[in-house]
């Protein structure tokens, strides 16, 4: 069986090539640890400077989530602001409070004010009745930005990996006359391509139980879905960039001509992810992102994850991943046919 | 003598570059065949078109009484490649072990064969070894000893011998020389004019037009030349 034989081959390039293998395997999670210790850090406790602030306002100051510093001027608050030892300042001017923002840090004025609105609702007393119930559709109040974007990031790895790798050994193939050495026995142009999504295709599979269990039983990503629907969806992932990758490196002559596919492929893609709301862009740029499948891959992968949907409510991401496999696939058929005529 | 392989006008275009222009040869069974000429003269062109990986703009190339190309035919053909087209990962072993499957050998076929082929080409010891850890000759060699993996009965090989040192040379010609009386057909490209001397019929090649054919005695008495050399010059219209 021709097509076992190119599968075959493949492994045991991939067992005797150690650091291609551990790109494959290890990268992904080495960079998802880092992703995942970075924004899974606690929330950022603002430094509010007092002056001359009366005692019950202080104290209910610092029941919320700040940090306090005391100053007797508002001329020493703002020296200190200036060092950058304190976000904010409150000080009361004709009886109001006023509060004073070092503002260069967006995020940081956010936390500031939002802590100076819960305050003062306080203080102002207003009934507990008024204030809202919130519930959760999806999601919980506990969940952070890594459980949000971590599926497509999931997504993201099983794309970018697979795409470099199974490009460049295509590349391969074709730079060192294997190919053409392939095309001159009596294998057909489509086992070859098949062969190498098989080949590649269990490869993937094993990277995408690693990567889906460490995000998860590790991470402790959040998870409401199927394992199960995850894996599927990287698998379909990884094909579509694998064949993506098969049929732009017979347009690469080298390499390094591979790696410039990477600003023109693969980063467009992550911007139109999901990381950035897509609501907000131009008509057209919406557009854009509809022929791009790691799209469809992340709104699987989400919804999975974060909604806890099953295989039958993301068919439709499912069936375009497919349909571009088989375009690719089909391409790669057509594109072989320079080598060899039939 | 049947003529196993027949090259009849056959032209072949790249756009509107003419590498070949109008070749006609026939090569026999039990025949070895030199395609003698310069780089870029077209010889590489012509052993595709016979290997069947290439169709040509006009005329025919028949092998075994097939017209060209056809998939089938594949599997009745040996081809060595000018670049050694190996995979520098795997080791000799798991090379031979993945073009055999490919030809559909398996089983005890296949180790046997596998053992037959590394031993013409004297490389037994270094079966293990990856190919990336070869010398140029060794892998040189091992590309050979691929295309002998089917016993093909039509055997292309592509400047077989760049590389290799003369003492294995020798040695080379001598397995060549035995298959082709085992029936074997062998084409065989080169620009090394001594080595043109060993084959039983040359094809000159110049700018794409076969510019003379016939046994290297007949070529060098037609030409009144002393060396194979001589007549090349000669056939290209340059008096030595």
């Amino acid at each position: 069986m021709r097509i076992v034989a190119v599968m075959n081959r493949i492994w045991r390039q991939f067992l005797h090539d150690k650091r291609t293998l551990a790109l494959m395997l290890i990268a992904p999670l080495l960079i998802l640890t880092l992703v995942a210790l970075v924004f899974n850090g606690n929330t950022y406790k603002p430094k509010i400077g007092t002056v001359h602030l009366p005692d019950p306002i202080v104290q209910s100051l610092a029941t919320t989530n700040v940090k306090l510093y005391a100053y007797d001027s508002t001329a020493n608050a703002l020296d200190a602001m200036k060092k950058q030892r304190i976000d904010a300042y409150i000080a009361l001017s004709d009886g109001r409070p006023e509060i004073m923002l070092e503002g260069s840090d967006p995020t940081i004025n956010k936390a500031v004010l939002l802590d100076m609105q819960s305050l003062s609702q306080e203080i102002s007393g207003e009934s507990q009745s008024l204030r809202p119930i919130v519930k959760y559709l999806y999601g919980s109040p506990t969940m952070t930005s890594f459980d949000s974007f971590g599926p497509v990031l999931i997504g993201f790895f099983a794309f970018f990996f697979v795409f470099l790798v199974s490009g460049i050994s295509f590349l391969k193939e074709r730079t060192t006359g294997t190919l053409e050495r392939l095309l001159a026995t009596p294998i057909r142009r489509w086992e070859i391509v098949t062969g190498y999504v098989g080949g590649f295709g269990v490869f993937t599979m094993v990277q995408a139980i690693l990567i889906a269990w460490y995000s998860v039983d590790v991470l402790g990503m959040m998870m409401v879905g199927q394992m199960l629907s995850l894996l599927v969806v990287t698998l379909l992932l990884s094909m579509t960039a694998l064949t993506l990758g098969i049929f732009l490196s017979s347009f690469a002559t080298s390499e390094f001509q591979m790696m410039q596919f990477i600003p023109l492929v693969i980063v467009p893609q992550v911007f139109f992810s999901g990381l950035f709301n897509i609501d907000t862009m131009a008509t057209w740029l919406r557009w854009l992102s509809k022929v791009m499948p790691l799209y469809y891959g992340a709104d699987a992968m989400r919804n999975i994850m974060v909604r806890g949907e099953d295989l039958g409510a993301i068919w439709l991401d499912l069936v375009v991943l497919l349909g571009f496999s088989a375009a690719f696939v089909l391409l790669n058929v057509l594109t072989l046919r320079k080598y060899r005529k039939v | 003598m049947a003529a196993r392989i027949e090259v009849k006008h056959v032209h072949r275009r790249f756009g509107n570059k003419t590498v070949l222009h109008d070749i006609s040869m026939d090569v026999g069974e039990s025949e070895i065949f030199g395609l003698l000429g310069p780089s870029g003269s077209g010889k590489t062109t012509l052993v595709k078109l016979i290997a069947g990986m290439d169709r040509p703009s006009s005329g025919t190339v028949v092998v075994e009484g097939v017209q060209m190309p056809r998939l089938d035919m594949l599997g009745r053909i040996g081809y060595m490649a000018q670049s050694d087209a190996l995979y520098l990962e795997l080791t000799a072993r798991e090379n031979l072990a993945f073009f055999a499957s490919l030809f559909g050998l398996a089983g005890k076929e296949k180790r046997l064969r596998m053992e037959e082929v590394m031993s013409l080409v004297n490389l037994t010891d270094a079966m293990n070894r990856l190919v990336s850890a070869y010398s140029g000759g060794m892998k040189r060699r091992l590309s050979l000893a691929i295309a002998l993996l089917h016993r093909p009965k039509v055997l292309l090989l592509d400047e077989p011998t760049v590389g290799i040192d003369p003492v294995l040379r020798m040695s080379i010609w001598r397995e060549l020389r035995a298959m082709c009386q085992d029936g074997t057909t062998i084409v065989v490209t080169t620009h090394v004019m001594d080595e043109a001397e060993k084959c039983d019929r040359l094809g000159m090649i110049r700018d794409g037009r076969l510019i003379a054919t016939g046994t290297p005695a007949d070529l060098k008495r037609d030409t009144e030349a002393s060396t194979i050399e001589e007549a090349f010059l000669a056939y290209g219209g340059v008096r030595a």
